[in-house]
């Protein structure tokens, strides 16, 4: 528990990057996790070279999943479509740095499901299959 | 319901003498913790007692029922029809084949929807419910409006999680073909009084279905004192096995009423263009029944009678009365649902301000306590208390003091690490 609420997983939840409404977005995705109700909105404003020129995201939930969203904008930004579209959920979870209870995976990746969305305009995406539990 | 309440820290219970019924009660989580179960409102543990009479069938006695000529076809049946003999006294049904066995409370109430709603809503008919319910006595409601024409009207609450009585009395005064009410409520605890609001629903001609499901395994409940049409429980919330519930009706509208699935047992003769339908119970009871079940929840049924559905809900109460002035003297503590005990049951709902229910319930899961977090399939309750989430600690008969104190010690924990 200790290794999952680490200080700078906290330091994201309570004080999130990035945080907030894209004026002229240019790509838009909301995505929900059922399970807690956790929510996140993801705004990247894509130049006319594909290149992510900014991005922002919108969201409450609980800490891991607002973490993670906050800490995936910090290095989307400059990167192109086509790099964000390769980037799986292994490297969203190494780069929260945290062990992530089974139960919880779904918030962790909450955000990347956000941002392929974005970046895809698709609700699933290749080589990405939804984990853990969704029970109400 | 009562309000006698004790006030004492004294065990209302032989606890100790229950939980040694219940194996999984003294297990230890990966940690090491000794395991805090507070969750009962999502499913209850098992005694032995219910183990012992499900494996007594599969050693001893095994065979497909009401099919063979044989003895331990005789024998297995025999039990299964014993146990719908228990429920039905259980529940004071007026007759056992009024008590049809399903998987589960949300299949009773599919079953009552599609069973009797489909030949007795039509266009233009209005369904009430409540904010209160939980999705398995919403969903299908809302769904058969949808199909039919009908509307729904959702009765609200007040800022303590109590049923507006005014607002219900207006909707079945504007005519109401169907109200669709929980008996008590999963998200908040609340009791509705529901032998008061059936008998006026009744005056006002609906036809009412009670879903039972987190009363009947905590409060002595009978059809025949509540004037319901239509009730449902599951058999897991009340130490049987999932797989087993129930859909008690009135014998005189489940003999109207097609069937709900179609197959093996549930007909009388097949022939090529016709058939016609087998008995009540078992023209609802399509297929091999889940018999061994079934045999489970007669011998919950048992267990819970020999200790008292009234001192289980005084015990209950007990450990409420002890958890919500701890919960409600805790800073950023918010609890939702009755603040008194007044018509309540053991489910309390709280928030801890700053950190998402489901950090909470992580961070209980670390000391081995174990709660739910999340809407509780009750998203529109959570909507109307403005949240979108909520940690819900539940009890039952095997729950000590000692565990209320688990919890308010986690929650110290739960700020501790995020330095709240």
């Amino acid at each position: 528990m200790d290794d999952m609420y680490r200080d700078y997983i906290l330091d994201h939840y309570k004080n999130p990057r990035n945080f907030g409404e894209l004026d002229g977005a240019t790509h838009t995705y909301h995505d929900t996790n059922p399970l807690c109700g956790d929510e996140i909105t993801m705004f990247l404003l894509v130049d006319d070279h594909d290149t992510v020129k900014d991005v922002r995201f919108t969201g409450r939930g609980c800490a891991i999943s607002q973490a993670s969203a906050s800490i995936l904008t910090e290095e989307v930004k400059g990167k192109s479509l086509e790099e964000l579209r390769t980037i799986d959920r292994e490297h969203v979870l190494q780069n929260l740095g945290i062990t992530v209870s089974p139960a919880r995976v779904k918030c962790a990746l909450l955000s990347l499901k956000a941002l392929k969305g974005s970046a895809w305009g698709l609700t699933e995406w290749p080589g990405e299959q939804s984990t853990g539990t969704g029970t109400a | 319901m009562t309000s006698m309440l004790p006030r004492t820290e004294v065990a209302t219970l032989d606890v100790r003498t229950i939980r040694a019924d219940f194996p999984v009660l003294s297990r230890k989580t990966a940690s090491g913790k000794t395991v805090v179960y507070l969750d009962n409102a999502a499913t209850s543990q098992k005694p032995r007692q219910v183990l012992d009479a499900m494996r007594t069938v599969y050693e001893e006695h095994n065979a497909n029922i009401h099919r063979g000529v044989y003895e331990f076809s005789e024998r297995t049946t025999a039990a299964f029809e014993g146990a719908r003999e228990r429920v039905a006294r259980f529940i004071n049904a007026p007759e056992p084949r009024e008590v049809i066995f399903v998987r589960n409370a949300t299949e009773g109430v599919n079953l009552v929807a599609y069973a009797w709603g489909r030949d007795n809503i039509k266009s233009g008919d209005r369904i009430v419910t409540s904010v209160l319910e939980h999705h398995s006595n919403f969903v299908p409601w809302q769904q058969l409006a949808a199909e039919t024409g009908a509307t729904i009207a959702v009765v609200g609450i007040d800022e303590d999680g109590r049923l507006d009585r005014d607002q219900l009395r207006a909707e079945l005064r504007k005519g109401a073909k169907l109200l669709a009410l929980t008996h008590t409520s999963n998200g908040l605890g609340t009791i509705n009084p529901v032998r008061e609001i059936v008998a006026e629903a009744k005056a006002s001609g609906a036809t009412v279905l009670v879903d039972a499901a987190q009363s009947v395994p905590h409060l002595p409940v009978d059809v025949a004192d509540i004037g319901c049409d239509f009730l449902v429980f599951s058999g897991h919330k009340m130490l049987a096995p999932p797989g087993s519930g129930v859909v008690w009706g009135r014998a005189s509208l489940l003999l109207k009423m097609r069937p709900f699935l179609y197959g093996g047992d549930m007909i009388s003769r097949v022939a090529i263009d016709t058939t016609t339908w087998n008995e009540l119970p078992w023209k609802f009871e399509a297929g091999t029944s889940a018999y061994v079940d079934a045999i489970g929840l007669g011998a919950a049924v048992d267990y819970l009678q020999g200790v008292g559905l009234e001192a289980i809900h005084r015990h209950e109460l007990a450990l409420t009365g002890y958890l919500l002035p701890k919960l409600l003297a805790t800073d950023g503590v918010v609890v939702y649902g009755p603040k008194d005990l007044a018509d309540r049951v053991g489910v309390v709902s709280f928030n801890i301000e700053g950190i998402h229910p489901h950090d909470v319930a992580t961070i209980f899961d670390s000391e081995g306590v174990c709660v739910r977090a999340g809407h509780h399939c009750n998203q529109p309750l959570m909507n109307r208390l403005g949240t979108a989430a909520t940690t819900r600690a539940s009890f039952y008969l095997y729950n000590t003091f000692e565990e209320c104190d688990a919890l308010i010690a986690a929650i110290g924990t739960a700020k501790r690490v995020f330095k709240i």
